[in-house]
């Protein structure tokens, strides 16, 4: 269940993994990109966030690790609020993993040193641990043959995935995606999203910015629109389909009617 | 076109390259008749009149018909050939020439750790301990041998250091000690912390802004009145204070530029990953920015390495000077060309070689270069 917008979201904050209220956010004086977001998103739930460019669906999620902070209003990660405080920060980013538009793997470095390098420095796991458990997830996203290869070497579906999985070998209890697609040519795009739904199916909770509809109809418990800074519109639950079809608010039946269009 | 082309391939050769069009044809013209201007007596002076033999100036003299002493029409390079163990090992190696194998060695060494850290068979993490090793045991090693006192060797003290060793050993000590300090002085002046970043850009852009001549007159100058009366501080190590400085300005600028260049998504990831700013640093942007800004530190050492020369001025005499020094002596009066030509192909050899080490290094750590390797096996 999904609470945006304020309304009863009070008494669910116990079993909400992430508890964002009031929140706003300005880049420089002017720019009021985010205005008074609120959301809960509980364990295991798969949550699409779309919306126009410059609508600040990117930096709500960046919010949640911290990549980006906030001026006003509160982010629960949980049970840790972030704050200006570096430890908060750093046991929130312990727990969320991110995959990036651009794959952001580190090109001076292998698949495999690319995956077992947070583990090992970061977590201070022993470096054979932190092998086998890359090994692992490589093999889950189904490319282990690639371990000693570099980034530049592999195609960007293949790189899209290594990211996935070095996001996983942190094992975070929440993953985030930020266009996870919108980089890739057409053809390498359902590789990727295969690999996002399998981890759906295992119960892993996603936030996902997508302007992929399938993905959000086959896989989201909830889809919001996000425009201007603030929360527009999101689906009831379990009716992904339906809200796509007859949106009730105006902007968001334009923006679906524009994208849907297309495909 | 075509009727030429099919004729022969180096005919088509010379018709693509050089005489593709009337303004192609010219210039090709214009420079064959400069290189028939300039190379015949180049190769006449510097080859086929020169004087090889010989042991002082007289062997590069001829006495003509009105019975008078006149210099030879070309080179003499009777001149480099007596005095080379000065122009490369200094005045007092020159007189102890029975001790010229200790400046040898310490660059034999020298050159055996470089060879050690570019071959194929050390892995990465051996390469780094090789290059630690050596920078904290090869100091001393080199100045206990070039000095010699430690070793119960006859003493050279560093005021008697010339020529291409003292060269050497000023450049290659300011290229190391210079590093790590633009390394911080790059990370700092890049810092959030106002204090951190306002000594770092008062710093840089000081020294940056400063000759090199000017700053080896401070540390020739006023360095004494720091330390406490009496004390005497070495003229070497005023020197390399003074280039360290001065090269710690530079080596910072590129290394920012690197650091600049680097992705914002690589620092990102690396934060999103739980990183902090050290590790985050060493591990991840340090490395990547260090491997774009090779191109422009190697510019700077390369500059540096032949900057040195003006440590004249506080009294040292390196490869350039010791070699003008010979030249003023009256028996060599006149032969400073020869001279000048010797110091100018000794810089030119250890400047490309750096260049060339530094595009190895680059090709080695290009791991896009890898991909198209590894796509082709």
């Amino acid at each position: 269940m999904t609470e945006a917008n304020g309304g009863g979201a009070q008494e669910k904050s116990a079993e909400s993994i992430i508890q964002i209220r009031g929140l706003n956010k300005w880049f420089g004086p002017q720019l009021h990109v985010l205005r008074d977001i609120d959301l809960d998103v509980k364990v295991g739930e798969k949550i699409v966030i779309c919306g126009p460019s410059g609508s600040g669906k990117s930096t709500l999620i960046r919010c949640i690790n911290r990549l980006e902070h906030h001026q006003k209003g509160s982010i629960i990660v949980d049970g840790t609020e972030l704050t200006e405080d570096l430890k908060s920060i750093d046991e929130v980013r312990r727990d969320v993993g991110m995959v990036f538009q651009h794959f952001n793997l580190f090109p001076h470095l292998t698949i495999l040193d690319n995956l077992i390098l947070a583990p090992v420095w970061v977590k201070k796991e022993p470096k054979a641990k932190a092998t086998e458990t890359a090994m692992h997830y490589l093999e889950r996203v189904k490319i282990p043959e690639q371990a000693h290869k570099y980034p530049g070497q592999l195609s960007g579906g293949q790189q899209q995935r290594v990211a996935i999985a070095r996001a996983l070998c942190m094992n975070p209890k929440i993953m985030l995606f930020d266009e996870p697609t919108s980089a890739l040519d057409p053809e390498m795009i359902s590789e990727v999203l295969d690999v996002m739904a399998e981890l759906a199916r295992e119960g892993m909770t996603m936030l996902v910015v997508t302007h992929e509809m399938g993905f959000a109809s086959q896989v989201a418990d909830c889809v919001i629109f996000m425009d201007e800074g603030s929360i527009v519109e999101c689906s009831e639950p379990g009716k992904v389909e339906e809200f796509f079809k007859h949106p009730t608010n105006e902007r968001t039946q334009k923006f679906f009617g524009q994208i849907l269009h297309h495909i | 076109m075509d009727g030429i082309s099919h004729r022969h391939p180096a005919l088509h050769w010379l018709h693509v390259n050089l005489f593709s069009s009337p303004t192609n044809t010219i210039l090709t013209l214009l420079a064959a008749l400069l290189l028939w201007q300039l190379v015949p007596p180049a190769l006449n002076w510097a080859v086929f009149e020169a004087t090889f033999s010989g042991t002082d100036s007289d062997a590069c003299k001829y006495v003509d018909e009105h019975g008078e002493k006149v210099d030879a029409p070309g080179a003499c390079w009777t001149f480099v050939k007596i005095r080379w163990p000065q122009f490369l090992f200094g005045l007092w190696y020159t007189r102890n020439f029975d001790q010229a194998w200790r400046p040898v060695l310490a660059f034999v060494l020298a050159l055996g750790i470089i060879a050690a850290l570019a071959l194929p068979m050390f892995s990465h993490k051996q390469r780094y301990q090789i290059a630690a090793g050596a920078l904290v045991v090869y100091p001393f090693v080199a100045y206990a041998l070039l000095n010699g006192a430690w070793l119960g060797l006859p003493e050279a003290k560093t005021a008697d250091w010339g020529g291409l060793t003292l060269t050497l050993v000023l450049a290659s000590l300011g290229i190391i000690a210079a590093f790590p300090l633009g390394v911080c002085l790059a990370l700092a002046r890049r810092s959030r912390m106002p204090v951190v970043k306002g000594y770092a850009v008062l710093w840089i852009e000081m020294f940056r802004g400063m000759p090199l001549i000017t700053l080896l007159f401070i540390a020739s100058v006023m360095l004494p009145y720091f330390f406490p009366i009496g004390t005497e501080i070495d003229k070497v190590v005023r020197a390399i204070i003074a280039i360290t400085i001065f090269q710690s300005a530079y080596t910072a600028e590129a290394i920012r530029g690197g650091l600049s260049a680097v992705p914002r998504g690589q620092y990102e990831a690396a934060e999103a990953l739980g990183f902090g700013f050290w590790k985050s640093t060493i591990l991840i942007t340090l490395p990547q920015a260090l491997k774009i800004s090779i191109p422009a530190i190697m510019n700077s050492f390369i500059q540096l390495f032949k900057d040195t020369s003006l440590v004249l001025i506080i009294g040292l005499l390196e490869l350039l000077n010791i070699i003008q020094v010979a030249a003023r002596s009256s028996q060599w009066k006149g032969y400073e060309a020869e001279g000048y030509i010797f110091a100018a192909a000794t810089f030119f050899f250890f400047c490309y070689s750096m260049s060339l080490y530094s595009r190895g290094l680059e090709r080695r750590l290009d791991t896009s270069l890898a991909a198209r390797r590894a796509q082709q096996d």
